[in-house]
């Protein structure tokens, strides 16, 4: 007698929870409402940065921060670019002033020592933007499906939705990731959607002027961002974490933090 | 002139060294601490109640139900760090309205709810009794307050009146029904929040499938341990004023101090079980991250023995676990040691959260670089309250207020 | 005699409904699983049109050239002709159509120019193919365009 109530009590408590569960959670749009809402599937957006024609001028982070309306001041930037001199005595120097929204225009790294050219055995510039990765650690990590993967494989922030715990900045391997100081919610390079969803190309690609970074559809086999990924010898930033980066490299040094 | 809306958050408290990347700062600072520590009390207090109710540990029975209700005073303030945290606090109901499993933070808005119904259910079934003797005994009187007291007794009853032999009796079985469902509940409340860092693959300190078990241990012990302290504090109270009424040599005095020394000699030895089991799987980790030595292994070895070598060895290690070992281990435990003992334990298990939450942002992603956090002191804005020293004061401060208001319906301490 | 025993319960369930019909007012209709994945496609379906009107502000040369032609002109045959023209005067946005800017913004600082042209010594790097100076010794107390012309790349 006694054991059945009990059964029954914790079933009961089980149920409760079961249905407590969002099942709109689970609720698939129809295939019409979905392309709408999605788009083409036959687009996949994939980024091609040459780490050779990099010169560190940094008009590509000027131009994102204008484009995106990413407080000018505010230490914080979408995209960036690392300046990395390796000298003679096997040290790795690595800087980013402000992301280099204002180039690099002092040899100096930081407060640290000048290094004299002579010592240098190569230095060289790596552009760092979002990686939309195919499988985003960031996105699983979201609690309330503020941030989600397009059906072309951009990665975007609900800033409607999104409740600022900063999960998703903390997962993000790459650091691409930042609070947005006037919107408080979380924000990210996202290929400029606004643009690429026109025809238009990324901020950062039109601005540069020796055309190290390049956009592409991955789908499509005859892109030229395609066939330098499929035939030449490219690599990725920190792929050990699986969350297969769509981003890139041409030139990617072993230095590269 | 700086406009404050466009400084980058975490910017204030960050100071960086080294190779960082420019979105890098401290994110999560001190709430994110103070989270695992007061849901760590939560637990460890409700585990601490249940070892009486379901396992029957009778040396337990007095403290187990004082546990129980300050189990409840905490609940409401686990929930305070996040929303002082939350960039967009009023969007924190989204959690319960569209969670994503596929995170560790959105088993909050189900794991908190399940365990808040159990406590209260828990805590109902034990004091059905003395709601439904209160409506009877506030009957007569006609002070506003007394009357006011039978209409909350009454409501809490939820009309439920009979205490018969009977129905306290399947009251009991409840609450042990319940308890025992409450431990792994209580267990899963804190394990997830381990879960939250260890399964972060981006940060080499935090990635490790042990850290849900070593915050569930050093979350018992928390729990324990303030439980114990604050029933030290409450005895001892009680005694100062039996001093005071009666005199020094008083009969009263002695049976408080004797109950007190009995229930707390038996309760550390539980406190020392979990406070070894918490030590052991730390330092396996680091044994293991010192063996295995991956990538990440040159700058946690700076962090851990440079950079926050006080933090870690000196305050939590040393002050926080050793000391306190020490101290519960040698013979003839007197009240005074065991204090000091728990307040160090406390702090210890506060450190721990520290070194995790914050040690794990020590270190830049380029594995280059460094970033030490400048807790706000003194908060000159909004941010610097929420995520400084004095935001943590008031969610560490708020337990006791809603103890002592909690106490007013639900007496916990028995009367001597 | 009813069992009180289940009373908790009945009051828990009621919140919880009372959770449910205040996310059945809160939740937009369109939240839901966008795609194969509750993982990665989880979110609400009207912010990705959302973003797509987000408004552009770099123009490109291109539209720039339609007026001012012979700038367009006398740039595309300098070096400089691989920059863009809001890289160094800023986003076009509605110019000029609205006030938005109503004028162009014409940067004569130094700094515009030393992002490229400040001479950092990495012989390897694409850098060492511009022209460089050094900043802190080379006419300090001027701007770079009182002697040089931006859009010739040459001597004004």
């Amino acid at each position: 007698m006694s054991c059945s109530r009990r059964t029954l009590l914790k079933n009961s408590v089980k149920g409760a929870i079961a249905a407590s569960l969002p099942l709109s959670a689970f609720r698939f749009l129809s295939p019409a409402e979905l392309k709408a809402a999605i788009g083409d599937d036959k687009v996949r957006w994939g980024f091609l940065v040459d780490t050779t024609k990099c010169v560190g001028c940094g008009f590509c982070v000027k131009g994102c921060k204008k484009e995106n309306e990413i407080p000018y001041d505010a230490a914080v930037t979408r995209t960036w670019v690392e300046r990395y001199v390796i000298t003679k005595d096997g040290k790795t120097h690595a800087d980013s002033p402000m992301g280099a929204r204002d180039g690099f225009t002092k040899t100096q790294f930081r407060h640290e020592e000048e290094i004299d050219p002579i010592d240098i055995s190569k230095a060289f510039f790596v552009p760092k933007l979002c990686n939309q990765c195919e499988t985003p650690a960031c996105v699983q990590v979201c609690p309330v499906g503020a941030t989600y993967q397009t059906k072309d494989g951009v990665v975007l922030i609900d800033r409607k939705w999104c409740i600022g715990c900063g999960y998703c900045v903390m997962a993000c391997p790459y650091g691409v990731r930042f609070f947005h100081p006037k919107y408080k919610v979380a924000d990210k390079c996202n290929f400029c959607y606004h643009r690429i969803s026109k025809g238009m190309k990324t901020a950062c690609v039109e601005a540069c002027p020796f055309e190290a970074r390049q956009i592409g559809n991955l789908k499509n086999p005859d892109d030229p961002v395609t066939q330098i990924i499929m035939n030449e010898r490219v690599a990725v930033l920190k792929d050990e974490y699986g969350t297969k980066p769509q981003v890139f490299y041409i030139g990617l040094d072993h230095t590269v933090k | 002139m700086v406009d404050h809306a466009m400084i980058a958050h975490g910017a204030e408290w960050t100071i960086k060294h080294g190779f960082v990347y420019p979105n890098e700062f401290i994110y999560w600072g001190m709430t994110i601490v103070m989270y695992p520590y007061m849901t760590g009390l939560v637990a460890g207090a409700f585990v601490l109640s249940s070892l009486y109710h379901v396992f029957g540990q009778k040396d337990l029975k007095d403290i187990a139900k004082f546990a129980l209700v300050f189990s409840l005073a905490l609940l409401p303030v686990a929930m305070m760090p996040l929303m002082l945290h939350l960039q967009q606090p009023l969007r924190g109901i989204e959690v319960m309205f569209t969670p994503h499993f596929t995170s560790a933070i959105a088993a909050f808005g189900m794991v908190f709810t399940t365990y808040s119904i159990i406590v209260l259910s828990e805590i109902w079934f034990v004091y059905r009794e003395y709601f439904v003797e209160q409506t009877v005994a506030l009957k007569g009187s006609n002070k506003t307050g007394d009357q006011v007291k039978r209409v909350i007794y009454n409501i809490l009853t939820l009309g439920a009146y009979d205490i018969g032999e009977k129905a306290i009796a399947k009251d009991h079985k409840a609450v042990a029904v319940l308890a025992a469902i409450g431990i792994p509940v209580a267990c899963f409340l804190h394990g997830y929040a381990g879960f939250i860092f260890g399964s972060v693959k981006a940060n080499a300190l935090w990635m490790s499938p042990l850290m849900p078990v070593i915050f569930i241990m050093s979350a018992v012990v928390s729990g324990i341990a303030l439980c114990m302290l604050t029933y030290i504090i409450i005895m001892e109270w009680k005694k100062f004023r039996a001093v005071l009424k009666k005199g020094l040599g008083d009969e009263s005095v002695t049976v408080i101090a004797g109950v007190e020394m009995d229930v707390m000699k038996k309760t550390s030895k539980y406190l020392l079980g979990f406070l070894v089991a918490a030590i052991i799987l730390e330092l396996l980790d680091i044994i293991f991250r010192g063996y295995t030595q991956m990538k990440s292994w040159d700058i946690l070895r700076e962090v851990m023995f440079q950079e926050d070598f006080t933090k870690i060895f000196i305050l939590q290690y040393g002050l926080g676990n050793l000391v306190p070992f020490i101290l519960l281990m040698l013979p003839k435990l007197t009240i005074r040691r065991l204090f000091v003992s728990l307040c160090l334990i406390l702090f210890g298990v506060f450190m721990m959260r520290w070194n995790v939450v914050v040690g794990g942002q020590a270190f830049s992603l380029s594995f280059s670089g460094f970033m030490h956090y400048d807790l706000p002191m003194i908060p000159h804005n909004l941010e610097t309250y929420r995520e400084g020293l004095f935001g943590a004061l008031t969610v560490a401060a708020t337990p006791f207020v809603i103890f002592w208001l909690i106490s007013k319906i639900v007496p916990s301490m028995k009367a001597v | 005699m009813k069992n009180h025993v289940l009373r908790p319960l009945w009051v828990a369930i009621a919140f919880i409904a009372l959770v449910l019909v205040a996310r059945y007012f809160l939740v937009p209709r369109d939240f839901g699983v966008q795609g194969d994945s509750f993982t990665f496609n989880y979110h609400r379906a009207s912010n990705v049109q959302e973003w797509k009107d987000f408004p552009v502000s770099y123009r490109g040369s291109d539209v720039c050239v339609e007026c001012h032609e012979e700038k367009g002109e006398q740039l595309a045959s300098s070096p400089h002709g691989i920059i863009q023209c809001e890289n160094c005067h800023g986003p076009g946005k509605d110019h000029p159509e609205t006030e938005d800017p109503a004028k162009i913004t014409i940067d004569r600082n130094r700094a515009l120019c030393i992002r490229c042209h400040a001479e950092l010594h990495y012989t390897d790097a694409n850098r060492a193919n511009i022209p460089g100076i050094n900043p802190n010794e080379h006419n300090v107390e001027s701007e770079c365009v009182e002697c040089h012309d931006s859009h010739t790349a040459d001597f004004s």
